[in-house]
């Protein structure tokens, strides 16, 4: 095999940039990005947090769930530019800083709600979205799938994760 | 701690990372300066290629590398046949970009480095191609029929194996029945569908000669082999990590993928990591699919309802290549008869090459297929002859007296024979006519029909050889520092828990809290020798393999307890961590047993003085280290099964069909199921329960829609119908546990159990739902809408 030798390679595409401002976890983030960047690819390879994931990238999978200004947003149909502005939570800031487990977290360990755990942060941030709205949560069978409609899981059947839901609900006084 | 983890449920040890979004799946692995690959795929699926310029894409801003097949020197090559089988007849595979010709829609023709995949994709999009696009032929039936355009020229017929396997003497139990059942039933294509596609990045060390791979793979181990021959390496110098892998179903376990070869060869050629990341459309198009097969079974029965023969021919589409060789169509074959007494096979395939992506094992591999068949035959049967469907299959059952039942003349897809080892049959079908309400239901089922509701009874049994060989292994060893015991084996997870179940069994062993054993697999620099985790083999390979080796490494720190402790090693127990002498509060703990085992020279910390050489415990009369011991409390055993062990399942369901609307809903579902002895009962019914709603997708919405000119129609989530919660009703699973007598821990499979009946139940339940309306058959699955309303349709109504 032909060994090339070492070309000069540039640091990064020659897309244009566009200065954003946001909040992401609580800290003020301040980036040149490119304009046709996804935020799921900016969070996850321009800020690090991996915890992100991308399942689908049109919208259906719900695996790159964040919060957009505490609204849960699909983060592969936004543009990081779009996000200028905005206040942006993720899987990272959910756990307390000593690792411990939130109680939706906490839920999901006990009732093993997740296996391989690639589409988990989307749910989890899902959730945690809808137990922050000012409404009373609806748990019966047919409220809680519905909570969980938007979000794939290949490997539960989701019965666990159904389960999830209402101990988290359990756990946080909510039912 | 003198409770035995083995059985319990246990919470797993890998859930708090991958809560906190800590998990590390391979495009999340921080590696600096990685280059990014997109590939230009055929739009054709069938085409010769007359011109391919790249001169455009290579010029692009940002583009490092452009590579087609003429600029891969040795890797232009048709990749591995991975199992031969004699059966087939010039075996196709394909070559990492396409040479002259492509063979299915998706198929990769150039791959492109750059700065980014956004910059990637942009210039595989300036690769200028021009195809000359051919006829082809997407029907399984008619691609067998001489004149049909052949996916391969060289291949007549589009015919890729032949095969025919029987057990005792069909013909002669055909000529002497007394009723025969005839049925023709259809599975189609569906997809594995991991939510994280696959995934693989590169790093060459020019200094050290090491090649590093992360791949999303099932089979680290074999990937890293393989590799290493491609690129002429010793095996040590090419590192293949499995890290987190979001899911696999058996898509994971081909090896190679173009990816998988051309990644690594353009990081050593550029020198600097590069990566690939499959993207969901590609995941539709490029990654292996399974299912289609069209059989018709024949039953030989008597007017009891006993069976005594079975014959059964069966197409199987391979898609354009046949990497895996025959192994999906074996284990439908060889699963044919189920759980079954039936002394008498005939069984033969033909495998054939479609226009389409190639096909490997994806979750059931051929036993959903399997089972339908047999399933749908038994119904028929049952009503052909007036008799339950309960009933029939009572009749039937291998009984517990019986075991182990042989099926001369059939081998599974080890190569080894089929041999039913145990079970409880006829009470699993008790258990789950009881948890369906069976006997209820007819009235049930009638005071719903005269308010116009339509319900249904479903029924499937199954069986599921698990626990292939050839062999695993695993190393044991007790960390002198912590205390905490390390654990290796060759496999890896993609979400069954190893971590868990493998830290359960090492847990009774040495007396330690499973959390405090860490389980690392999937890098072959920590553990080499091994296969993969497929065919739900971990935790009856793997298991037993680790279990025997705990129970070397438990000796050998009795023993050395007993001689720090200074009492008789019967005298010694294992709890807490610690060693005690019983009956008192003396003991050592087991990180002081473990560096008191490792004759030392310098002393690292107030543990270690004591195994330094002036010490008092020290020996002065021979060598420190006996002839013929070794330092510290470690083993590594191996496990290798004499043949698979069987387990089986019974799935019931009670489903409402509207004939109006044409739809499906299950109000019930239940699954007796028998894994032999369960490590992690929770575990267990998450395999089961994911399973099942795999299957639920199989039985009612999954089905890749390939168009007759070879594109496919629904390569998106938003088109391909997976379930969501909505889509999944609650689940009744209740276990029995017949131990399985081939291997010490008693286990077998459970991987793919969930699965395996579904369709079959399903299509038993609409089957019955409508019986009211007039003779309806569902002989296809998905069961779909418009299947349900042209068979209505069918009879006038």
């Amino acid at each position: 095999m032909k060994r090339m030798a070492k070309p000069s390679i540039p640091e990064r595409s020659s897309d244009p940039r566009i200065d954003v401002s946001l909040t992401v976890n609580g800290e003020t983030i301040h980036r040149a990005v490119s304009v046709r960047m996804l935020l799921s690819d900016f969070l996850r390879h321009e800020l690090g947090l991996t915890g992100t994931h991308v399942g689908c990238e049109h919208g259906v999978c719900g695996c790159c769930t964040v919060l957009i200004d505490g609204k849960a947003g699909r983060s592969c149909l936004t543009l990081a530019v779009q996000a200028n502005g905005t206040e942006i939570r993720t899987i990272e800031s959910v756990a307390e800083a000593d690792g411990t487990l939130h109680p939706i977290q906490q839920a999901f360990k006990e009732c093993h709600a997740l296996q391989c755990g690639y589409c988990t942060p989307g749910m989890v941030m899902n959730i945690l979205a809808r137990f922050e709205e000012p409404y009373p949560l609806d748990l019966s069978d047919a409220g809680v799938r519905d909570m969980l409609s938007g979000n794939l899981c290949r490997c539960t059947g989701y019965i666990n994760i159904i389960a999830a839901v209402r101990r988290a609900a359990e756990l946080l006084g909510r039912t | 701690m003198s409770t035995r983890t083995f059985g319990a449920r246990i919470e797993r040890n890998i859930d708090p990372k991958l809560l906190r979004g800590e998990g590390a799946f391979v495009d999340d692995i921080p590696l600096t300066g990685v280059l990014h690959s997109a590939f230009l795929r055929s739009p054709h699926a069938r085409a010769g290629i007359k011109r391919l310029d790249a001169a455009a894409a290579r010029r692009h801003p940002g583009v490092v590398a452009v590579y087609t097949c003429d600029d891969i020197g040795a890797l232009d090559m048709a990749m591995p046949l991975l199992i031969p089988h004699p059966c087939m007849t010039d075996p196709q595979t394909q070559r990492p970009l396409a040479r002259g010709d492509v063979h299915y829609v998706g198929q990769t023709i150039a791959m492109v480095v750059a700065v980014d995949r956004y910059t990637a994709e942009d210039a595989a999009s300036l690769i200028e191609v021009d195809y000359e696009p051919l006829p082809v032929e997407m029907d399984l039936e008619k691609a067998l029929q001489t004149g049909a355009p052949p996916v391969h020229p060289k291949v007549p017929n589009n015919l890729a194996a032949h095969f025919v396997q029987t057990c005792g003497t069909p013909d002669e139990a055909f000529a002497r029945a007394e009723h025969i059942t005839k049925i023709k039933v259809q599975v189609d294509r569906s997809t594995a569908a991991p939510m994280e596609c696959r995934s693989i990045a590169a790093n060459w060390d020019a200094v050290s000669g090491e090649l590093t791979v992360w791949d999303g793979t099932q089979a680290p181990i074999s990937v890293r082999g393989g590799l290493a021959s491609v690129f002429q390496l010793d095996e040590d110098k090419v590192r293949v990590i499995a890290p987190d892998v979001g899911g696999g179903f058996g898509q994971k376990v081909l090896f190679f993928y173009p990816d998988e070869l051309l990644v690594p060869m353009a990081a050593m050629q550029l020198g600097r990591p590069v990566k690939y990341i499959e993207d969901r459309r590609e995941n539709f198009i490029g990654s292996s699919q399974e299912r289609t097969q069209i059989h018709v079974i024949e039953l030989a029965a008597l007017k009891t309802g006993e069976v005594i023969g079975l014959r059964d021919i069966f197409l199987h589409d391979t898609g354009a290549f046949i990497p895996y060789g025959i192994a999906v169509a074996q284990v439908a074959s060889t699963s044919i008869a189920g759980p079954y007494r039936i002394p008498n096979i005939f069984v033969e395939f033909k495998a054939v090459y479609t226009p389409t992506v190639q096909v490997t094992p994806y979750r059931g591999c051929g036993r959903p297929q399997a089972c339908f068949a047999i399933e749908r035959a038994m119904d028929q049967l049952a009503s052909e002859l007036g008799l339950d469907r309960f009933e029939v299959r009572r009749r039937n059952f291998v009984t517990e007296k019986e075991f182990p039942y042989p099926r001369e003349g059939l081998l599974f897809a080890d190569g080894l024979k089929v041999t039913l080892d145990s079970g409880q049959y006829a009470k699993a079908l008790g258990m789950a006519a009881a948890e369906l309400g069976a006997a209820d239901f007819p009235a049930e089922q009638a005071k719903a029909l005269a308010e116009g509701r339509y319900l249904g009874l479903g029924l499937a049994c199954y069986v599921e050889g698990t626990g292939l060989g050839p062999y695993e292994g695993g190393h044991v060893k007790i960390h002198p520092i912590t205390g905490k015991v390390y654990v290796n084996t060759g496999l890896t997870s993609q979400g069954q828990g190893h971590d868990t179940v493998f830290a359960q069994i090492v847990a009774d062993q040495l007396g330690v809290r499973p959390e405090d054993v860490i389980v690392v697999e999937g890098d072959t620099k920590a553990f080499d020798w091994g296969v993969a985790t497929f065919a739900s083999r971990a935790a009856v390979v793997s298991g037993n393999a680790i279990h025997k080796t705990a129970m070397v490494v438990r000796q050998k720190t009795l023993l050395a307890a007993a001689n720090m402790l200074e009492v008789n090693i019967d005298d010694v127990e294992l709890r807490d961590s610690a060693a005690w002498v019983k009956g008192s509060n003396r003991f050592v703990p087991l990180a002081a047993v473990a560096t008191a085992s490792n004759p030392l020279r310098y002393a690292f910390n107030e543990a270690a003085q004591a195994a330094t050489q002036f010490a008092p415990a020290s020996k002065h009369d021979g060598p420190p280290l006996a002839e013929g011991e070794a330092p510290g409390l470690e083993a590594t055993e191996y496990f290798s099964p004499s043949q698979s062990t069987w387990a089986y399942g019974v799935h019931g369901a009670i489903v409402e069909v509207d004939p109006g609307l044409c739809t499906v809903k299950i109000r019930k579902y239940v699954c007796i199921h028998d894994c032999g002895n369960m490590i992690n009962p929770t575990i267990v019914e998450g395999q089961v329960l994911g399973g099942i709603a795999q299957g639920i997708g199989g039985a009612l919405y999954e089905r890749l829609d390939y168009q007759p000119d070879g594109n496919l129609a629904n390569a998106s989530l938003m088109d391909f119908l997976m379930p969501y919660a909505t889509e999944i009703p609650n689940i009744s699973v209740l276990h029995l546990e017949t131990p399985s007598p081939l291997n010490p821990l008693g286990v077998k499979g459970v991987g793919e159990a969930g699965c395996i009946a579904v369709g079959a139940v399903v299509a038993s339940g609409v089957e019955d739902a409508l019986r009211a309306l007039g003779p309806i058959t569902f002989r296809h699955v998905p069961l779909t809408p418009s299947m349900i309303s042209d068979a209505l349709e069918q009879i006038g109504h």
